[in-house]
C-alpha cells in the first residue's frame, strides 16, 4: 500500500514536506502581485517610461524575449507539491502555449506570455504559495540547493531549510535589489555537492565542527559567463547564528563596490578577481565586525521554525531490498535499465530517489506539457507524498519512491513518454533555450542537443560510455552551464554563421574546474562527429572504470585535441 | 526638483546652491561636497547646512561634521544604481541622525527601499514628477505591510513579529 | 540622402503581447511581408523616427532596423539568421509562433 495519509490530503498543499506560508508570507505574495499589477498599468498609460519599467519587470521574472515575453516562475530549492505542479500545467494551458521549460536554475519558464496577462498569472502562482519574485534583476535570485536534499545517503544536514531562510532574506532586501548585477546563492549539505555551489556568486556549503555543530564553508565569487570563475573560500567555517549577518556584509562590499561601468565586469567574480581574495575577504570581515548584529539574535529560533517544515514524511519500515522490484528488473529489460541508469540510493531502507529525465531522444531538454505535468503531479501523490524535485540538471525527481513501487512508477512514466532511461548519460543533455527563443542568444543550443541525443540514442552504447555530461550555451551568458560540463559546448556567431565552440574537462562538482577549449569553433553539422571522436577516443583510452572527466585528467587536454586535428575533414581542424 | 516625504508631495524649504554662487547669510541650504569646507568655515553655526554627496561617499569622510550638519542629501545617478542605499545604511550607522534624503532618479516603486534603509526625503527633478504623480507615491509607500530584514526600518520585522507571536 | 548597403525594415516588440512587429505603411503588422522597405538613409530615419513615436506612445518598445533582401514575391526577407528567427519563431518548434499562424492561413512558408 502506497503512504498516502489521508488526513494530510485533505489540507492544501499536502502533505508538509516543505515550507507552507503563514500569513505574513501569504500577504507578502499577494502585496507583490498588487503592486506589479499597478505597475502594470502605469507602464501601459505611460507612467513609466520602459527603462523605469524594466527593473521591477525583470524583478517579478519578466523578460521580452526573441517572439514574446517569458516569464520565469520561481521554484524554491527546486521543490514543488502535486498541487503546485498542477497548478503549473493550468497555467500553461490557460495563459501560455501547453508547457513549460524546466531551468538550470531549478526554475521554470514560459515563453509565451503577454504582458496584460502577468498580473492574473502571478495571482494563480500566489494561490498556491508560489511566485516569480527576483528570478531575474539585478537582485538576489533563487536560492538552489542539492535536489536529493533529504533523501541523500551523504546528506550532513538538508540544505532546504537554510535555502529558504535565506529565501525570506533576500526577499524585497531594501539594501539590496539594485546591485550591480545577479547574484545568485546555491546550497549544499552533503559530502558531494550537486548543486554547483562553486560556480555561484555564494556558495554555502554546510558541515559541522568538532562539537556536532552545523555551520557553512563560505565560497564567494564563483560565476559563469564571459569571464568564468571558480568560488573561492572566504570562510571555513560560519556558525549558522551569523549566516545572515555575514550575507548581509558580502552583499555590503558587493553593492558598495562593484563595477557598474561595465555589464560585463559587473558580477562579484570580478570584484574578487581585480581586488584580490585576501583583500575582500579583509574587507567583509571589517564590515561583518563592524555591523550591530543584534537584530540577529534571534535568527536561531526562525531557523528551527522553518526547519520543522522539511521533516521526513511518514516512511513506512520496510526491508532494505524489495523482492517485488527485482523480480520487475529480471521479466523487463526496460524496466531494468531505467532502474539502473535513473534509480538513486535512498537514506532510508526500502526506498528510492527517482529521477525523470526530461531528455527523450531527440526532444527540446527540459521542457515538459501540461498533461506531463500533470501526469507527475499524479504520480508523486501515488508513489511519494506529493513532492517532486526541479534538478538544475533539468529533470525532474521523485525523492520518496517506495521501491515496491518502482515497476508501478515506471509503468506510468513510460505510458507518458517520460521514461529514458539516460540520468547522468550522455544524452542527459543539458542545455540552455538559446536563439530559439532567448533575445540574448548568438546560436540555437535546442537543435544541437537534439542532433547529438539522436546520434547517441543507442541505450546500449550510452550504458557503454558512462556518466558524461554536456552541456551547451547559446551565448556566451552561460545558462547552459557549459563551462563545467565535461563536454561543454558555446553557440557563438562566426562570418555571419552559427558557430560552436567545444570544451573539455568542466566539473560542477566540489572539484569544480572550468573546461579548456577544443579548438576553433565548428559548424552545427559537425558537432555531432566531434562529439563522437572524442568519445571514441575515450573509450579506446579508459582505464578501469574512469569516468571520461578522469581519463581527461589522466591524459591532458593536449591528447583530445591531437584527436581533432587527426580527424580533421578536408584537412580542416575541426 | 519636487520633494517627497511619506509618500506625499510637501514644499522643499531646502535649496540647492549652485558651486558658483556666493554663501547667502541665511535660508537652508544644501552646498555640494567640494563646497562644504567653506560653508563650515563662512556660515553662522546656528544656520541650518545641508550637503549633497555622491553615492560612492565614504561615511567616515562626513562622519566629522554630522553634528552640524541638519540634511545629508545623496545623489542618485541612475534607478538601477543602488549604492545610495548602502550609503544611508552606514550614514546612521555612523551616528547620522539628521534628515536624509535620496535626490535624483529615483522612481515611486523604490520608496520602501528609501525608507527601509534610512531615508526621510527623496527628491527627484521634474521630468520624474510630472510622469509620477503623488497617487503613485501614496501607493507605492505603502504597498507592503511587512519586510523580512532585520534591522531596516522602524516596524518590527515579519521575524520579530513571529517570534513575538509564539513568545 | 546615402544609399544603404541594404534595403531595411523596421522590427519592434509589442508592449501588450510582446509579439514581434513590422512598421508597414498603415502602422504596424504582425507579418514581415507588410513591412515598409527603406532603401536609403532618408527612408531609414524616417522608419526609425516612426518607431520612436510609437515607443514614447507606450505602444512598442525595443525598435530597430534589419537588413534585408527583396525575395522573389517582392517580400522583404531578413538577411541575419536572429532576425530570419523572428519571423517565424522557434525553430524547434514548427507549430508555434509566426510560422504556425501563416501554416494554418495557408500560406507557404
Amino acid at each position: 500500500m502506497t503512504a498516502h495519509d489521508p488526513r494530510q490530503a485533505a489540507r492544501p498543499n499536502a502533505p508538509t514536506t516543505t515550507y507552507r506560508y503563514d500569513a505574513y508570507d501569504t500577504a507578502f505574495v499577494r502585496e507583490r502581485v498588487a503592486e506589479f499589477r499597478q505597475q502594470v498599468a502605469r507602464r501601459l498609460e505611460g507612467a513609466m517610461t520602459e527603462d523605469e519599467f524594466r527593473p521591477f519587470r525583470l524583478m517579478n521574472g519578466l523578460y521580452l524575449q526573441l517572439h514574446a515575453y517569458m516569464l520565469r516562475v520561481a521554484i524554491p530549492y527546486g521543490t514543488l507539491t502535486a498541487r503546485q505542479m498542477r497548478r503549473l500545467a493550468d497555467i500553461a494551458d490557460k495563459w501560455d502555449k501547453g508547457y513549460g521549460h524546466f531551468t538550470t536554475r531549478q526554475n521554470l519558464q514560459y515563453n509565451w506570455p503577454k504582458l496584460v496577462d502577468v498580473p492574473d498569472i502571478l495571482e494563480a502562482l500566489a494561490d498556491v504559495e508560489m511566485h516569480a519574485i527576483q528570478t531575474s534583476g539585478n537582485c538576489i535570485r533563487n536560492v538552489t540547493a542539492d535536489h536529493f536534499a533529504g533523501v541523500a545517503v551523504d546528506e550532513i544536514e538538508d540544505p532546504r531549510p537554510t535555502a529558504e531562510f535565506l529565501r525570506q532574506w533576500s526577499s524585497l532586501h531594501a539594501e539590496f535589489s539594485f546591485l550591480p548585477r545577479k547574484f545568485k546563492i546555491a546550497v549544499s549539505g552533503a559530502a558531494h555537492d550537486r548543486a554547483a555551489i562553486k560556480a555561484h556568486d555564494i556558495g554555502l556549503r554546510i558541515h559541522r565542527d568538532d562539537k556536532g555543530e552545523p555551520g557553512y564553508e563560505v565560497f564567494v565569487g564563483g560565476g559563469l559567463g564571459r569571464s568564468p570563475f571558480i568560488g573561492k573560500t572566504v570562510r571555513e567555517f560560519l556558525p549558522r547564528e551569523d549566516l545572515l549577518a555575514y550575507l548581509e556584509a558580502i552583499l555590503r562590499v558587493y553593492n558598495r563596490f562593484g563595477r557598474r561601468d561595465n555589464k560585463y565586469k559587473a558580477r562579484i567574480k570580478i570584484l574578487v578577481h581585480e581586488t584580490g581574495i585576501e583583500e575582500i575577504k579583509a574587507q567583509i570581515e571589517a564590515e561583518f565586525a563592524a555591523m550591530d548584529r543584534s537584530p540577529f539574535k534571534h535568527d536561531e529560533e526562525e531557523f528551527a521554525r522553518i526547519a520543522g517544515f522539511f521533516a521526513p514524511p511518514p516512511y513506512e519500515t520496510l526491508p532494505s531490498e524489495s523482492a517485488a522490484l527485482e523480480d520487475a528488473k529480471r521479466a523487463n529489460a526496460a524496466f531494468r535499465a531505467f532502474a539502473e541508469v535513473n534509480v538513486h540510493e535512498h537514506k532510508t531502507p526500502g526506498y528510492a530517489i527517482v529521477t525523470v529525465s526530461l531528455k527523450p531522444i531527440g526532444g527540446v531538454p527540459g521542457d515538459a506539457t501540461s498533461a506531463q505535468m500533470r501526469m507527475l503531479a499524479d504520480a508523486s501523490e501515488k508513489f511519494g507524498f506529493g513532492e517532486l524535485r526541479v534538478s538544475h540538471e533539468q529533470n525532474i525527481i521523485l525523492p520518496h519512491v517506495k521501491k515496491d513501487d518502482l515497476f508501478a512508477l515506471w509503468q506510468m512514466l513510460d505510458a507518458a513518454g517520460l521514461a529514458t532511461a539516460n540520468a547522468g548519460l550522455l544524452t542527459d543533455i543539458i542545455s540552455c533555450p538559446g536563439l530559439d527563443y532567448c533575445a540574448l542568444a548568438t546560436a540555437r543550443s535546442i537543435p544541437i542537443a537534439q542532433a547529438i541525443s539522436r546520434r547517441f540514442s543507442d541505450p546500449e552504447r550510452q550504458r557503454l560510455i558512462g556518466k558524461l555530461g554536456i552541456k551547451i550555451s547559446g551565448c556566451i551568458n552561460a545558462c547552459g552551464h557549459h563551462h563545467i560540463g565535461a563536454i561543454g559546448i558555446l553557440g557563438l556567431e562566426k562570418k555571419g554563421q552559427e558557430s560552436y565552440q567545444i570544451t573539455l574537462g568542466g566539473d560542477p562538482s566540489l572539484s569544480a574546474a572550468i573546461g579548456e577549449l577544443l579548438g576553433p569553433g565548428v559548424t552545427a553539422d559537425q558537432v555531432p562527429d566531434v562529439i563522437e571522436h572524442i568519445v571514441d577516443f575515450y573509450l579506446a583510452e579508459r582505464q578501469g572504470d574512469e569516468r571520461f572527466i578522469d581519463t581527461w585528467r589522466r591524459l591532458g587536454h593536449a591528447r583530445f585535441k591531437d584527436v581533432l586535428r587527426r580527424e580533421g575533414e578536408d584537412g580542416a581542424d575541426i | 526638483m519636487a520633494l517627497i516625504s511619506d509618500g506625499k508631495f510637501v514644499e522643499n524649504d531646502w535649496r540647492h546652491l549652485a558651486d558658483e554662487e556666493d554663501l547667502p547669510k541665511a535660508g537652508k541650504i544644501i552646498v555640494s561636497r567640494k563646497r562644504l569646507d567653506e560653508a563650515l568655515a563662512a556660515l553662522a553655526a546656528d544656520m541650518p547646512l545641508g550637503v549633497i554627496v555622491a553615492n560612492t561617499t565614504d561615511p567616515a569622510d562626513l562622519a566629522p561634521h554630522f553634528s552640524r550638519l541638519a540634511l545629508i542629501a545623496v545623489a542618485f545617478p541612475a534607478f538601477a544604481d543602488g549604492r545610495g542605499f548602502s550609503l544611508a545604511r552606514l550614514l546612521r550607522r555612523a551616528g547620522f541622525t539628521g534628515e536624509l534624503r535620496a535626490s535624483g532618479r529615483i522612481v515611486a516603486d523604490q520608496s520602501v527601499h528609501a525608507r527601509q534603509c534610512g531615508f526621510d526625503t527623496i527628491e527627484i527633478p521634474a521630468d520624474l514628477a510630472a510622469r509620477q504623480d503623488e497617487a503613485q507615491w501614496r501607493a507605492a509607500f505603502g504597498a507592503y505591510s511587512e519586510f523580512y530584514q532585520q534591522g531596516y526600518g522602524a516596524r518590527s520585522s515579519i521575524l520579530e513579529r513571529r517570534r513575538k507571536a509564539t513568545s | 540622402m546615402t544609399q544603404l548597403k541594404n534595403p531595411q525594415i523596421l522590427f519592434a516588440s509589442d508592449l501588450r503581447d510582446g509579439e514581434v512587429l513590422f512598421l508597414g505603411a498603415s502602422g504596424w503588422a504582425r507579418d514581415h511581408r507588410q513591412a515598409s522597405v527603406a532603401r536609403d538613409s532618408v527612408e531609414a530615419a524616417a522608419l526609425e523616427a516612426r518607431g520612436k513615436a510609437d515607443v514614447a506612445a507606450n505602444r512598442v518598445v525595443d525598435v530597430y532596423l534589419a537588413d534585408v533582401a527583396i525575395g522573389a514575391g517582392g517580400a522583404p526577407e531578413p538577411l541575419h539568421y536572429r532576425e530570419k528567427m523572428r519571423i517565424k519563431g522557434p525553430s524547434v518548434r514548427r507549430d508555434l509562433g509566426k510560422q504556425a499562424q501563416l501554416a494554418q492561413a495557408g500560406e507557404p512558408r
